[in-house]
């Protein structure tokens, strides 16, 4: 220890791989879950396998979630404290709408539900469960569901970062933009993964147009939000903390997870090539699309994703880490 | 009703350290841990020396409920007391630097905003009667959220335990109307206990006298009930800038900026719900 280190006005929490994953699988799984739930709104037939898919991605990557929180408690047997006041004499549900953990334990739990009945929805009409092709929640209840869900599962990929704005730290207490740039990379990493994933799904490659057009929009607005991060962070003078060696290396690979967006972007707008025309998508047929997707090649549907993936565990491992 | 939601609230109850009369005993520190219970830091190596001043303490955290602080400075000889202590050598130059040393115990602020009490999940961190904020142990689960929260670094998590800890102002001794621990050892006095109203009142009279001594650099740090954290429970009387002690110039209760970070990560959500839309309608059907 030296004096400089004992005199610091703030103490850093020790939040580290734990939190790093736990933060990656909430934007994935949140982000997941909007997306699907777009797909299933739209209400176009072929986009009904990437639905499914997306929410089998939000439950499968939800499920690490509370273990990671869990694991991380200097109590882990008292995880339950979080939800219920054990304060003899004031027994009762522990809710505080002004701290963002107590919101977010709260928020999980709610979205877990909707994450695990969607998942079983999915599983009952890909035919898994029971007879083939069975109904799910169809109908306003349906919708309504799944909307509500969907605006749980933006709320758990952002929230996070509201969380640790709500702090005395460095950096993280300088800027109001980490809520939003998680949100923003936690969709864009969603993006990407039903793209990686969509290979081990043929059917739902007709959705690989929207979700790389989408992929590009959220890129520029991670852009945009990374750069009103360090604006922020000039008055305060602490970009050198976040910015500085190693966590630079950090910041190249989040960097480079944005460039298959806003290359993209810049290259082709928003159409993608290889996307099979509206005609073909209304006719509902899945040769077509199964074909159009042949043509995209493995950098596309491989690389480039995987890119995007690793930019997003980057960029949030520079923040966690860079003030500890 | 006072602020702190006791319908029958006690007085509000604090430390008024006044460092100009500490002399750096640590007779604090060991009352505090002996009375609390509080085990020694942590393995050998954190009993090191810091090597860089008499300061071997270090900081607050979870074991160290109070910390006094050793600043050494280098100031002109002539500012340099001198204690006529016998001495060998040859006779001071008046132009020789000296130094100066500062000494203050360091505490928990018991902020009349607590940032540590507003973001606990667990409602392990509560309010009492006094208007102190303390940890209750058989709630605590270890979250640390109280540790990034805390404006001055005060609260830690006690690594081979889990949970986190910091001064209790005595919780348990003043109920029954004693002084804490810290208060009674302290021979000079430098640690004050009592109702916040008039400790503020005899700091106030304590940095006057100062000044017309001609320690014009005295001041009272965390006094001001409109300050960031709205005043703090346990204040000081400064010889230097706060920042000398490792003290943060302007503290702020985290929360305050809480409903800006939503509407803010809200209007990020609008442009990432605009970023999905526009994708989707580039496919019009």
């Amino acid at each position: 220890m030296t004096l400089a280190q004992a005199q610091h006005f703030v103490a850093p929490p020790h939040w580290t791989w734990y939190i790093l994953f736990y933060f990656f699988v909430a934007g994935i799984s949140g982000g997941s879950y909007l997306i699907a739930t777009l797909f299933r709104l739209r209400g176009d037939r072929a986009d009904e396998p990437a639905a499914r898919l997306g929410y089998y991605v939000a439950f499968v990557a939800l499920l690490p979630a509370p273990i990671l929180l869990t694991l991380d408690l200097g109590k882990p047997l008292r995880f339950w404290h979080m939800m219920w006041n054990t304060t003899p004499g004031e027994p009762g549900l522990n809710f505080k709408y002004w701290s963002p953990m107590s919101v977010g334990v709260w928020a999980l739990l709610l979205f877990g539900v909707f994450a695990t009945v969607s998942f079983l929805e999915s599983l009952v009409r890909d035919g898994k469960l029971g007879r083939p092709g069975g109904r799910g929640l169809d109908g306003v209840f349906g919708r309504v569901f799944i909307t509500v869900g969907a605006i749980l599962g933006l709320f758990i990929a952002g929230y996070t970062g509201v969380l640790l704005a709500v702090s005395n730290q460095p950096v993280w207490s300088d800027t109001w933009a980490l809520g939003g740039l998680f949100l923003a990379s936690g969709l864009s990493g969603s993006a990407a993964m039903l793209v990686l994933l969509q290979r081990a799904r043929p059917a739902a490659r007709a959705s690989e147009g929207t979700l790389v057009r989408s992929e590009r929009l959220y890129a520029v607005l991670e852009l945009a939000l990374i750069v009103i991060f360090v604006v922020t962070l000039i008055p305060d003078g602490t970009l050198g903390i976040v910015f500085g060696f190693p966590w630079l290396l950090l910041w190249l690979v989040a960097f480079a997870g944005l460039v298959p967006g806003i290359a993209g972007l810049l290259t082709s707008g928003l159409t993608v090539r290889g996307e099979p025309a509206a005609a073909h998508r209304q006719s509902g047929s899945g040769g077509t699309a199964v074909a159009a997707a042949e043509r995209t090649s493995v950098m596309t549907s491989v690389a480039m994703p995987v890119l995007v993936l690793l930019g997003v565990l980057a960029l949030r491992a520079a923040i966690i880490f860079s003030i500890q | 009703m006072s602020e702190s939601g006791y319908a029958d609230a006690q007085p509000r109850m604090g430390f008024f350290t006044d460092t100009s009369v500490c002399i750096g005993c640590k007779a604090c520190e060991v009352a505090c841990k002996e009375w609390n219970l509080v085990p020694a830091a942590g393995d050998a190596s954190d009993m090191d020396l810091l090597g860089l001043s008499y300061d071997n303490t270090g900081d607050l955290g979870a074991n160290s409920w109070r910390h006094v602080a050793f600043v050494e400075q280098q100031v002109p000889a002539s500012r340099v007391d001198n204690l006529g202590m016998p001495a060998i050598g040859a006779p001071e130059q008046e132009d020789e630097a000296g130094v100066r040393w500062l000494m203050s115990s360091d505490v928990c602020k018991h902020c009349t905003h607590a940032a540590c009490l507003d973001v606990c999940p667990t409602g392990a961190l509560f309010r009492t009667e006094f208007d102190t904020v303390v940890v209750q142990p058989d709630i605590c689960n270890g979250c640390g959220y109280c540790v990034p929260a805390c404006p001055y670094g005060v609260i830690e998590k006690r690594e081979e335990d889990g949970r986190a800890f910091k001064c209790t102002l005595c919780y348990d001794r003043i109920g029954d109307g004693l002084e804490p621990a810290c208060a009674q050892a302290c021979p000079t006095d430098s640690i004050q206990y009592g109702e916040l109203d008039e400790l503020r009142e005899r700091a106030e009279l304590r940095k006057q006298a100062l000044h017309d001594d001609g320690v014009t650099e005295a001041r009272l740090y965390g006094d001001d009930p409109d300050d960031g954290v709205g005043g703090d429970g346990a204040f000081f009387l400064l010889l230097d800038e706060p920042e000398a002690y490792g003290l943060p110039p302007d503290p702020v209760v985290t929360t305050r900026d809480l409903p800006a970070m939503w509407r803010r990560a809200g209007a990020a959500a609008l442009g990432v719900a605009a970023a999905v839309v526009a994708s989707f309608a580039g496919a019009r059907r």
